[in-house]
């Protein structure tokens, strides 16, 4: 058996993480496409029209993916940010900060097209309610996160003060997704629970879960992408670097 | 550990004592800062009533934050902050101590002056008692959480702006309960619930911000 366990801590170097990250990207990608292409066609196509919401409510096919995975992928950063800073790993680090612009563009569709369907549905674009308040916060968090890496020079400082402020800021994260449970305010409670029946149509569940899906394979594709960005322009100096660029002309 | 603690805050206070215009000048950011709204949203008593919990926390917040880079930036120019990093006892706990300091001397103040501003908002008697109150418990917490950003602008261009980003986000609930439990004085609910939420947060965020600081301290210091 000894011989079929692979050796993970392998790929933790980014010498042969950058090989194997350029072979999963286009699987990710057409995975992506894939799901997304199947979650809006239920969603926009076969979806039933809901009794109380009209035709309106068809934005929770990109605002619940949306919110979902701006608060996921916050998680996702810190755990690397916490690998990274426990066991000074670089690829993590590199992980972290590749994950972040993904994480602030959800959590910015999130508001956004949550402003788009508040406006029809409750009047107003905004509300000062929990949830849109802490998911706003978040937004800032990221930012928050992507200015200091920006703002120090020396990249391994980067990563630790980045990780340690990503870690701070998890605090956030139970707070938004319980806010509806904790303050009775204007914001919906969960429509998808895993403990009990989801209040809405299979249909729309189908539709909204094929697009998380697609959008969860979007934001891997595109970190693994970004990150090999990063690989190629810390590790520069480094002979495997140059190797592979002299290889390419 | 107690004796440590004492050191670090004596020192910390005496610094600030020899610069005393710096503390001076923090108070009349706040006093200016809150006298800036009647000018600016115009001087109804209704409406300032209505305004004053939240105009005295969010000047409260700021005039904390100008005095942050102040806490670690000396120290770190001059070495000090090293040697502290290199000496026996936990780094964490001399930061409690620099914390404690400066909440003494940029948190205390404000909550004494508050007030007298908050007479100037025209906000009775419970709901001023009620605000020094939670200025009392939840300016600490400012401190603790604080130190965290300080830390990690420590040394970084641009540290003031970037200060700003990273800490104002994380005072937000803060600044949530403080005004809220002013609020919920003036329209009759009591303000207990928010007084003990804002007294978890002042707990929370000293015992805990320290050890995040310390942790950025060293990375800053490498």
């Amino acid at each position: 058996m000894t011989e079929r366990v692979i050796n993970w801590f392998k790929y933790a170097s980014p010498q042969t993480f950058y090989p194997l990250a350029g072979r999963l990207i286009p699987w990710f990608w057409a995975l992506a496409a894939l799901f997304g292409a199947a979650g809006l066609t239920i969603g926009f196509l076969l979806a039933p029209t809901d009794a109380q919401q009209g035709e309106g409510y068809r934005i929770i096919f990109l605002h619940v993916p949306a919110s979902w995975l701006s608060m996921f992928i916050y998680l996702v950063m810190a755990f690397w940010a916490g690998i990274g800073l426990a066991f000074n790993i670089r690829l993590s680090g590199m992980m972290a900060s590749a994950l972040a612009p993904t994480g602030a563009l959800f959590a910015f569709l999130s508001l956004w097209t949550g402003a788009l369907w508040g406006k029809p549905m409750w009047g107003t674009w905004w509300v000062w309610d929990a949830r849109l308040t802490s998911e706003l916060i978040l937004l800032f968090l990221y930012i928050g996160f992507i200015a200091l890496q920006a703002a120090i020079d020396d990249p391994r400082r980067a990563d630790k003060a980045g990780a340690i402020l990503a870690l701070v800021g998890v605090v956030n994260i139970p707070i938004i997704y319980f806010s509806v449970k904790w303050w009775n305010t204007l914001h919906q409670g969960a429509s998808v629970s895993l403990t009990k029946a989801p209040s809405m149509a299979a249909m729309m569940l189908w539709g909204m879960l094929l697009c998380a899906l697609g959008c969860w394979m979007y934001s891997i594709a595109i970190a693994l992408m970004r990150v090999r960005t990063i690989m190629l322009e810390r590790e520069r100096h480094t002979d495997w670097v140059r190797s592979l660029l002299d290889d390419k002309g | 550990m107690l004796t440590l603690l004492r050191a670090v805050i004596g020192r910390d206070l005496r610094l600030a004592m020899r610069r005393q215009a710096d503390i001076v000048a923090a108070m009349f950011f706040f006093i200016i800062v809150v006298s800036l709204f009647p000018l600016g949203v115009g001087p109804e008593p209704d409406q300032l009533r209505r305004m004053a919990p939240g105009v005295l926390w969010v000047a409260a917040l700021l005039a904390t934050m100008l005095s942050l880079p102040r806490l670690f930036a000396d120290d770190h120019r001059d070495g000090t902050l090293e040697q502290l990093a290199l000496a026996p006892q936990p780094l964490g706990l001399i930061v409690l101590g620099k914390v404690i300091a400066h909440w003494l001397v940029a948190g205390l103040p404000l909550v004494v002056l508050a007030p007298v501003l908050g007479v100037q908002f025209d906000l009775a008697a419970d709901a001023l008692g009620v605000l020094v109150l939670s200025l009392l418990i939840g300016t600490p917490a400012l401190s603790g959480i604080g130190a965290i950003g300080a830390a990690l602008t420590l040394g970084v261009r641009g540290g003031g702006v970037l200060l700003s980003l990273l800490v104002l986000p994380l005072y937000i609930p803060v600044l949530i309960f403080g005004a809220g439990a002013v609020d919920a004085t003036v329209s009759g609910l009591g303000p207990q619930a928010h007084l003990s939420l804002l007294g978890a947060l002042a707990l929370g965020g000293v015992f805990f911000a320290p050890w995040p600081t310390a942790a950025a301290l060293r990375v800053a210091l490498e």
